[in-house]
């Protein structure tokens, strides 16, 4: 518990900053949103027929028109990106910083087990994204309310819960990676999410490449196809699920056998 | 009662080695000197006791339980004080000892008070701000608030000035008075010497010699000062010779007649025989290791 508080308290301003900056940002994407709704009916057909480009953000699926197709657009780029960067910092961060900066003697030579540590920055983790989301499902909802739009809720709701299944994988699989290294993970953890995010946007260019989807969980959290087929693809969620669970097991094996330099 | 056993203890980094086949034995209610040159194993002795790294070979017990399996219960018995403390940014010295102190699960307000009071540690500072031995007593206050049976400090005094070090070894006599083992590592062995009721000493991963402060004393070798000549006399046993103009120094292990004898035939203006230095004794070790090679 004690560590647990200790790890929130430490990331505070930086989940203050995050959460604001994606938040405020998706809450201006709504409020603009009558606005642009007017160009909007030029531009549609326009915007579904650029080729490659709009194959890639998905803007062929969605109707551009109504304003879930435009949500999911700003949506895919503020929670599914600005989160999965958010969430790797974080992961590679949470056991890397502490040997990087060589509080990790500290800490561990405390009467304290490695498995304990683990577990509470696993649940610190766990506690920052869920805040985030959180804050952005909080300021997305009142700002959909104000501009008066009409979503269907069942739809929004798994809009949310793909992009936090999401950023929960990236920050397991960045922790995880973390416990085999000694420095320089946050570099990787940021290369790692954009790589991923990109490896989506290939996926949807070419059918080749559309196995893709199955690594990178961008592929089930496609806000453009949640959006537009009101639900979320289950074989690639479920290799999501394996593969957080996976990289949660690595770090308890490596990072309870380990030696801190 | 062993408060620290070490078994033919062994850890490579790889094919570097730290520290190999070390035995040693520390009972408690002693303080006990570690000493060895830089790089020669005591911090991954060290960090091995603590379970940090893991030993390759070997094993060790700290109050007779294994330092593997019974880790937790180890560490709550042992105050340690890295060589170079490092502690999380941005707290003040108060927070970072409140929070080792829950880590403990103990209450240590009343210690931690006392022990800045009589190192002048201002805990309202942050940690970030202090000079380097300013952030060595917020380790020392960490390690020793609350009152554990085992200190392990690792080259305790490197950055303290003097009046420190010796406010900071008074608190440790007191410790050590009522009952505690203190296990501290350093390259210097006069502080050893001052301090210390047994010692060992290491040097390129091996233990040399463990024995009391008294008998590690005798090696049997002697300083000699000569002045009005600018060579020793011919005879066996002489080493470490300095020289410099008119006078000439060095250490003799010998028969004490034969170097009288010797010295009789030469014009000497002043002798003197004294005790070796501790620095020439630690020499002396170390080059019986290499002899001994």
């Amino acid at each position: 518990m004690t560590l647990l508080l200790h790890e929130l308290k430490r990331n505070k301003l930086s989940l203050i900053i995050w959460s604001a900056a994606i938040a405020f940002m998706l809450g201006v994407c709504v409020l603009i949103y009558p606005q642009m709704a007017e160009q909007m009916k030029e531009m549609s057909d326009m915007l579904a027929n650029m080729g490659a480009l709009s194959d890639a953000f998905g803007i062929d699926q969605l109707g551009f028109q109504d304003f879930m197709g435009y949500f999911a657009l700003e949506f895919g780029e503020m929670l599914g990106l600005g989160g999965g960067l958010f969430a790797a910092i974080l992961g590679a961060g949470m056991l890397a910083k502490e040997e990087k900066d060589r509080t990790a003697e500290f800490l561990l030579t405390h009467p304290i087990s490695r498995v304990s540590v683990l577990t509470s920055k696993l649940l610190a983790m766990l506690i920052q994204i869920v805040l985030l989301n959180l804050a952005t499902v909080i300021v997305t909802v009142v700002c959909i309310f104000a501009i008066g739009e009409q979503v269907q809720a069942g739809t929004l709701a798994l809009l949310f819960l793909a992009a936090l299944i999401l950023q929960l994988e990236i920050a397991a699989v960045t922790f995880g990676l973390s416990s085999l290294l000694r420095r320089g993970s946050i570099g990787l953890g940021l290369g790692l999410a954009l790589g991923l995010y990109f490896m989506n946007l290939l996926a949807n260019l070419s059918e080749e490449l559309e196995f893709l989807k199955f690594i990178t969980p961008y592929g089930y959290a496609d806000a453009a196809h949640i959006a537009s087929e009101g639900s979320i693809q289950i074989k690639y969620l479920a290799i999501g699920l394996i593969i957080t669970a996976a990289s949660i097991a690595l770090a308890y094996k490596k990072y309870t056998s380990k030696d801190i330099a | 009662m062993k408060a620290i056993q070490t078994e033919h203890l062994t850890k490579f980094y790889g094919k570097t080695r730290g520290i190999e086949d070390v035995s040693l034995s520390v009972d408690e209610g002693d303080f006990f000197g570690f000493i060895g040159p830089n790089g020669a194993g005591k911090s991954t002795l060290i960090r091995t006791l603590l379970g940090l790294i893991s030993p390759t070979d070997g094993r060790a017990e700290i109050f007779g339980r294994d330092i593997i399996k019974n880790k937790i219960e180890n560490l709550n018995d042992i105050g340690y004080l890295p060589s170079e403390a490092a502690f999380y940014s941005g707290m003040r010295v108060g927070e970072l000892l409140k929070l080792s102190a829950d880590l403990r699960k103990r209450d240590c307000t009343e210690q931690a008070r006392e022990l800045c009071e009589r190192l002048e540690l201002d805990t309202t500072r942050k940690i970030d701000e202090l000079s380097l031995g300013n952030r060595k007593k917020v380790g020392i206050v960490a390690a020793l608030q609350h009152e554990p049976r085992l200190y392990i400090l690792d080259e305790p005094t490197s950055g303290l000035d003097p009046l420190m070090q010796k406010e900071f070894f008074t608190i440790l006599q007191e410790r050590n008075e009522q009952g505690a083992t203190i296990f501290l590592s350093s390259h210097v062995l006069s502080e050893v010497m001052r301090y210390c009721n047994r010692a060992a000493i290491i040097r390129e991963g091996g233990l040399i010699v463990s024995d009391t402060i008294q008998n590690l004393k005798q090696i049997g070798a002697k300083r000699v000062a000569l002045r009005g000549v600018s060579m020793p006399p011919f005879i066996a046993g002489i080493k470490h010779v300095r020289a410099k103009g008119k006078t000439v120094q060095f250490t003799y292990n010998g028969r004490s007649d034969a170097l009288i004898r010797a010295l009789a035939d030469l014009p000497l203006e002043d002798v003197s025989i004294t005790d070796p230095d501790p620095e020439e004794i630690l020499m002396h070790y170390y080059e019986s290791k290499k002899e001994g090679n």
